[in-house]
């Protein structure tokens, strides 16, 4: 009997290769936290708009897992980051639970909790009627929000909420938002963590293969309904890490934290930096905000007009956000 | 009798008025390899879908090992052995190859599940997935994004990821189709070179392929089984000349 020749090893093959090593940190993804950094010395005075930016990146990494990996589209995303930013407005309000840390502890486990439900029933349709699904789930949370006005202050809301300060040392600062902006780069960093970790594993695959082609999902054995909901779950869960970071650090919330304004917002932002590809949610929030705030002071009235335009030329000719569109001249160029 | 490995027992499906499936009794045995042929329409793709769980039967059973699975899904039989590959390519087209087929076996591993350890520290998924890739010959390939291969290469990472699935039963349907005639040595090869006691059923038009392969042919006509037999057998069948053999001539 003739030896069976070896197999040929999987680090011969350069794609094996690569597979191997996709997770691996690269030199630029240090990028982003330097440079956000670098803007609590440059913009002292700007740190309440750059805590902002910090907690609407959170919320759009969260959206990202769901919709630029697992494919659900959604227009209820808000429902998590309200029902977060509630969790920590009403338990400070009511309860006098002001510890930041485990105020973040029970935004995402409410949330987290709303996504398991909620998932359970709305993820057995896709396509429009999921996207009207999602979208009543959250309009019904803004009524329950707007109706139960003792709990929650209903329309007004709950301004002058006080948080006790982080680790009982860096009290929350209403004048200049220094600690508040660390705060918020501190969690975004650790949920971007979580998310990147998530999304390189095998489940993370396993939801990109449920993105692009579903029925082939099924037919690999895979439990596809488990892994969408445990999937919307996660996100849930850092959405209302993002709520409640919102309300912990401006020390107010009403019922935008609910509104279509906000869920459709944040789709808005993953599209204008391109989903599914993590640091979207970095350039989009950044892109949109900047532009919001630079716009609005320019043309007070008109302003939307300007990123409206800006989105249509996005959907024309970026598809694949500011992002793609680097990545597609990134491959023109190295092809010349 | 001895329970068949794959077993179905008159199995019907219809849509409204339209019989697609008539009381089909059929038996697939271990380390079979079966043809299953028929004119256009005959409900061959039909047939298939009953059988891997992507149709739910109208009435009548599917048996694995004499267990009953008709009321298992698509993706709960795949885990019990009965796997399949499409008539149209079902790809993750915008993934590279490897990652098509290390898919299909990270979760034949059990790793899909996995949210915490990075999907290229499975060492073990990359190598199957590796092996498969190369004896599809599409190592080549195998960093490339699967929809910008020729539809014949596609077809290839179609059975490779089949074969990824580990299967008992494997359900081919038209394999070839898509695939250059000089190719279609590749996809024999990797079905010769499967575990012997696997049983295999493949729908294919190509009469040359299906006899080179089959060691029992099934025809179907109009939802039901018209004929079954040795390869000899078939092809001696004056009716099934009339319905299908001399159809396909004259086309």
């Amino acid at each position: 009997m003739s030896a069976v020749p070896p197999a040929t090893s999987p680090s011969t093959l350069p794609a094996a290769l690569e597979a191997a090593r996709r997770h691996r940190l690269r030199a630029w993804e240090a990028l982003p936290w330097v440079a956000a950094l670098g803007a609590y010395f440059a913009f002292p005075a700007q740190l309440a708009f750059g805590t902002l930016v910090l907690v609407t990146i959170l919320f759009a990494l969260s959206l990202d897992l769901v919709l630029g990996y697992a494919g659900i589209v959604t227009l209820g995303h808000a429902a998590f980051f309200g029902a977060g930013a509630y969790t920590v407005g009403m338990l400070a309000a009511h309860a006098g639970w002001t510890e930041p840390l485990s105020g973040l502890a029970a935004a995402a486990a409410v949330a987290g909790l709303l996504g398991l439900g909620s998932g359970w029933v709305l993820l057995r349709t896709q396509g429009l009627t999921l996207l009207m699904l999602t979208l009543s789930t959250m309009a019904l949370l803004e009524q329950a929000a707007n109706m139960f006005a003792s709990w929650t202050g209903g329309f007004d809301g709950m301004p002058g909420l006080e948080f006790k300060p982080i680790l009982g040392l860096f009290g929350f600062d209403v004048l200049y938002f220094r600690s508040q902006y660390l705060y918020a780069l501190a969690v975004l960093f650790l949920g971007f963590v979580v998310l990147r970790t998530v999304a390189y594993s095998s489940f993370g695959r396993s939801l990109t293969g449920i993105r692009e082609n579903l029925l082939r999902m099924h037919a690999v054995g895979a439990p596809v309904r488990a892994r969408q909901r445990a999937a919307y779950a996660i996100s849930a869960a850092i959405a209302g890490v993002a709520g409640a970071v919102f309300v912990q650090t401006t020390g107010y919330l009403n019922l935008g934290v609910l509104s279509l304004d906000r869920s459709a917002g944040v789709l808005i932002i993953l599209i204008l930096g391109g989903y599914g590809r993590l640091y979207g949610a970095f350039v989009g929030a950044l892109a949109y905000m900047l532009l919001e705030h630079s716009l609005s002071k320019a043309y007070p009235t008109a302003w939307q007009l300007g990123l409206g335009l800006l989105l249509m030329a996005v959907a024309l000719y970026a598809r694949n956000g500011i992002l793609g569109l680097a990545a597609a001249w990134r491959r023109k160029w190295a092809a010349r | 009798m001895i329970p068949a490995l794959l077993e179905t027992r008159a199995l019907s499906r219809s849509f409204g008025a339209l019989e697609v499936a008539r009381g089909i009794d059929f038996r697939l045995e271990a380390g079979a390899r079966h043809a299953l042929i028929g004119p256009n329409g005959a409900g061959k793709t039909t047939f298939v879908n009953l059988l891997s769980g992507a149709l739910a039967p109208s009435h009548g059973r599917v048996l694995l090992g004499g267990e009953d699975v008709t009321r298992l899904a698509l993706a709960r039989r795949v885990k019990r052995g009965i796997v399949r590959t499409f008539q149209i390519n079902q790809l993750f087209r915008g993934l590279t190859v490897l990652e098509n087929v290390s898919i299909a076996v990270a979760e034949r591993l059990g790793a899909g599940g996995d949210a915490l350890r990075p999907a290229g520290r499975r060492a073990d998924v990359t190598a199957e997935a590796v092996r498969l890739v190369e004896s599809m010959r599409l190592a080549g390939d195998a960093g490339r994004p699967v929809a910008e291969l020729p539809y014949g290469r596609q077809r290839l990472v179609e059975i490779a990821i089949a074969l990824g699935l580990a299967p008992r039963v494997l359900l081919l349907d038209e394999p070839a189709a898509g695939i250059p005639g000089a190719e279609h040595h590749i996809l024999l090869d990797a079905i010769a070179a499967l575990p012997r006691e696997i049983a295999v059923l493949i729908i294919e038009h190509d009469m040359d392929l299906v006899f080179r392969f089959a060691g029992r042919i099934t025809v179907m006509v109009g939802g039901a089984i018209f004929a079954e037999g040795a390869p000899a057998e078939i092809a001696a069948n004056a009716e099934v000349r009339d319905v299908y053999l001399g159809a396909a001539a004259d086309a």
